[in-house]
């Protein structure tokens, strides 16, 4: 097998280009799609026979959930690369998609919250679900915290592999702890065996919204991986370089 | 091996333990990571008498009785048992018949007494239309989602 272009693309000056040339594409298709899903979702999409217009909030709260989970996988994967192949390029992506998870986490909890008052009774309740998602954006934070706790940046992204590799054992217990243990959240609708338990005409929106946010989550990495490079990489030809090109001066530190 | 491989191994290990570790931990303390107790569990006295606790279940059709004020009796379901239950209090808006709710209180003389009672909705979302046509949907959620902690603990 041929292993040129993934040694080409974990090279830092090539990954700066070739992030540089895809954001702008991910960044303007998870707009044009987010626009299409909030529009079909809030607007077109009929209310819902029981929580009326209230379960319009899934728009926002599934796909805010779901890269929440995915985020911390490609945090850990990310970090798993860092440690055994000693990679910049992955210490980068690591550091740059911590606090992109967060906010999604965060939001997926504040917009559950909002949800759970009106249709439940309470915003918050201590069940498996909720109380693993919080674990969730702890696990974040702790990465964040811990990286900016050391000076040396390689040490610190090796630290916070561990850490992402250690809290990854929690993502499966918030993806199924609906299904093992009795919980005040429901099941899950559209990522299950069988059919979703959703009428289209209220899924395709939110489909598109899922796209969407990962899209958009994809070009915030990319651009935060670009700018951890070349923070890391300041002291290097290439980093110098592009500096000259761009017209500033020659010194980036 | 090289000390790539090492580390490749470590990190394997490392993922393997803790799974490992998870899986006996919560299958251990199964019990204490249910968020509340169905109908099975106290007729089958499972539990402690007088003991504080949540119950899930759904508010059985046909078993709603408003009383003086904001007083209701109504009977809760899980796929085998049931148990009547007394609340005064606010409810929340999706409750009705049908809908599967969890009640936090304790038994009094073979009734449940309630002081908080909150709704649990299932995942299923359709318009009204739709619910309309799918007799066995509109206002009837499915028992699977209320497990017995007693049974899930064997």
């Amino acid at each position: 097998m041929n292993w040129t272009w993934f040694h080409r693309l974990g090279s830092p000056p090539s990954f700066y280009r070739f992030a540089g040339r895809l954001a702008p594409w991910l960044g303007g298709l998870g707009l044009l799609l987010l626009a299409y899903g909030w529009y079909a979702g809030l607007v077109l999409a009929p209310p819902d026979y029981q929580q009326k217009d209230a379960f319009r909030i899934i728009y926002v709260h599934v796909p805010a959930a779901a890269v929440s989970l995915s985020l911390y996988v490609l945090m850990a994967l990310a970090g798993a690369v860092a440690l055994i192949w000693r990679m910049k390029l992955a210490e980068a992506v690591m550091v740059a998609t911590a606090p992109v998870g967060a906010s999604f986490t965060a939001l997926a909890l504040v917009t559950g919250m909002l949800w759970g008052k009106p249709m439940w009774g309470a915003y918050w309740v201590w069940d498996a679900r909720l109380t693993a998602e919080l674990v969730l954006l702890f696990l974040y934070c702790g990465v964040i915290g811990l990286n900016a706790a050391f000076d040396d940046a390689r040490a610190g992204a090796r630290a916070c592999a561990l850490l992402a590799i250690v809290g990854l054992v929690n993502v499966p217990i918030v993806h199924f702890s609906v299904e093992w243990w009795n919980s005040l959240h429901q099941g899950s609708t559209i990522l299950k065996f069988g059919k979703p338990a959703i009428s289209a005409d209220m899924a395709w929106p939110l489909y598109a919204g899922l796209l969407a946010t990962y899209c958009l989550c994809g070009h915030a990495i990319l651009r935060r991986a670009q700018n951890e490079l070349l923070l890391r990489e300041r002291n290097t030809r290439w980093v110098r370089e592009l500096a000259t090109e761009l017209g500033g001066g020659a010194r980036v530190s | 091996m090289t000390k790539r491989q090492k580390r490749m191994a470590a990190v394997a290990a490392l993922v393997a333990g803790l799974a490992l570790a998870a899986v006996f931990g919560f299958t251990a303390f199964r019990k204490n990571m249910m968020y509340f107790y169905t109908p099975t569990d106290i007729v089958e006295h499972k539990v402690a008498d007088n003991a504080r606790l949540r119950l899930g279940g759904l508010v059985t059709v046909g078993s709603l009785k408003r009383g003086d004020g904001l007083n209701v009796e109504f009977t809760l379901a899980d796929c085998e048992k049931s148990l009547p239950v007394r609340y005064d209090g606010i409810l929340p808006d999706l409750f009705r018949e049908g809908q599967g709710i969890v009640a936090t209180g304790q038994m009094k003389d073979g009734v449940f007494v309630a002081d908080e009672v909150l709704a649990k909705h299932d995942e299923n979302y359709m318009p009204p239309e739709l619910a309309k046509s799918l007799k066995t949907a509109d206002g009837r959620h499915s028992c699977a989602p209320f497990k017995s902690v007693m049974q899930a603990a064997n």
